[in-house]
């Protein structure tokens, strides 16, 4: 981690990481599709039960990509690592593209399984506070001119949300939900046959790899962004 | 403790002095509280049920308005910087500022709450708890509207950045506090949202002064 601390040995280390990934991502996702559309149909739920596959992998990146921006601010306030300011920025767009998505999808699901495009239970209110909460890091990263002083700013909200985490996993169990409970990360292991969980994993794996792909080439446009600042400041002085 | 005090006399002062002390609050928390009837029509069933959630509602919205002033007019005539370089530790500084909210602010709103519950049409045997309640949720809301307060110091657009960074901190005082009156309301036990609720204020009375103090030292800098 603080090996690659050195913005010239991070971008040299990842230089061909974004492709790869990206090939990975790409193939990982196709797998995944073809996976989930021959998987068997739900007793229940029959074919739509399959939206269940872009819906919850997006939900388990909302929170991981959270966890990773937390991890990425703490770093840059206690260890001042130089890349973890550009790291948590990088993160934000991307975990609130996910947090739509998932509550999107959700929706489009609740519709036909619930009969209503919204509740206001537990889980969907509390992944709708974390929505609010990425909203609210990048306004505040946005509002505040000089930088250096927003990447701090936003890295101590950041920190202030980590609490939402756990009330967003643990909030079917603690609640009376509409959403159903876990069925995957529980103490007493997946509630899935094989046959729905591999689909779902593989999703969910294309999606994990998919993110760090464009988290990858969001820090690199960061490093970029920043050279070439540098660059046209000392332009600028020089003429 | 006595720099301790005077810090917390002088921020009270300017708090409930100006602008005619705790009557703004009051006003807009009226505001709010009558904009209700007027939008769901006046139906005594709707309102009796709904009475004290928006009790709350116009409380988080209140605590909203006297955010701005907190850190930014010391910011922006210096005394933030004495403050810093002072006897008193910026943390120290943060608690000042966060009681004294509480105490200028929130007390009175927290009066004003069950009368607008009553008004709403809340049974009567909730005022006591409704009260309760809005005063423990006050302090709550002064020490993590402080936090966003000071998180957002020197950026533009002060007053929307605010809302949009608290109001996802106020949501859990929010959910417990008006589901602690909603439980009364229906004859469930409200200890467990009354306790969730102290919990959170107690949590941010704890906790937020050292990021308040953070963010500061950071917007000085």
């Amino acid at each position: 981690m603080f090996g690659l601390a050195n913005p010239q040995r991070f971008m040299s280390a990842t230089r061909r990481l974004p492709a790869v990934l990206g090939v990975a991502a790409g193939l990982l996702l196709a797998a995944g599709v073809w996976l989930g559309f021959t998987a068997p149909e739900d007793y229940q739920q029959g074919d739509t039960v399959r939206i269940m596959f872009v819906h919850v992998p997006a939900s388990w990146l909302s929170l991981a990509v959270y966890a990773a921006m937390g991890g990425a601010s703490f770093f840059a306030l206690v260890f001042r690592h130089p890349l973890a300011d550009a790291a948590a920025r990088a993160a934000a767009p991307i975990g609130a593209a996910f947090t739509a998505l998932a509550l999107i999808t959700g929706s489009l699901w609740g519709r036909p399984m619930w009969g209503t495009w919204w509740e206001w239970d537990a889980r969907l209110t509390s992944v709708l506070v974390l929505f609010l909460f990425y909203l609210g890091y990048m306004a505040l990263r946005a509002s505040i001119d000089d930088e250096q002083k927003a990447g701090r700013a936003a890295a101590v909200l950041a920190l202030a949300g980590l609490i939402n985490l756990p009330i967003v996993k643990f909030s079917v169990d603690w609640w009376n939900t509409l959403h159903q409970p876990a069925s995957v990360f529980r103490a007493d292991g997946p509630a899935m046959t094989a046959d729905i969980l591999t689909p779902l994993l593989v999703m969910g794996v294309a999606y994990t790899v998919f993110f760090a792909a464009l988290w990858v080439t969001a820090i690199r446009a960061e490093v970029n962004q920043r050279r070439a600042n540098a660059l046209a400041l000392r332009a600028a002085g020089g003429a | 403790m006595s720099a301790f005090l005077t810090l917390y006399r002088r921020e009270l002062e300017l708090a409930w002095g100006r602008g005619g002390g705790a009557l703004l609050a009051l006003g807009f928390y009226a505001g709010v509280a009558t904009l209700v009837p007027l939008a769901i029509g006046p139906d005594p069933e709707r309102l009796t049920a709904v009475a004290p959630g928006v009790a709350w509602i116009a409380l988080a919205l209140s605590a909203l308005l006297s955010l701005e002033r907190l850190y930014e007019r010391d910011y922006e005539d210096g005394t933030l910087d004495l403050l810093a370089l002072g006897p008193v530790p910026l943390t120290v500084v943060a608690l000042a500022k966060g009681l004294a909210q509480w105490t200028a602010g929130g007390l009175p709103l927290a009066l004003a709450a069950p009368v607008a519950a009553l008004v709403l049409g809340a049974p009567s045997e909730l005022a006591p708890l409704t009260f309760v309640t809005a005063l423990i949720g006050g302090l709550g809301f002064a020490f993590t509207g402080g936090m966003g307060a000071a998180l957002a110091l020197g950026a533009r657009r002060g007053g929307v950045l605010i809302a949009v960074v608290v109001l996802p901190l106020f949501c859990p005082p929010v959910i417990f506090g008006a589901g602690a009156l909603e439980a009364m309301a229906s004859g469930l036990n409200w200890t467990p949202g009354f306790a969730f609720l102290a919990a959170y204020s107690l949590g941010a009375l704890a906790l937020c002064p050292f990021a308040t103090a953070a963010a500061i030292r950071n917007a000085l800098s």
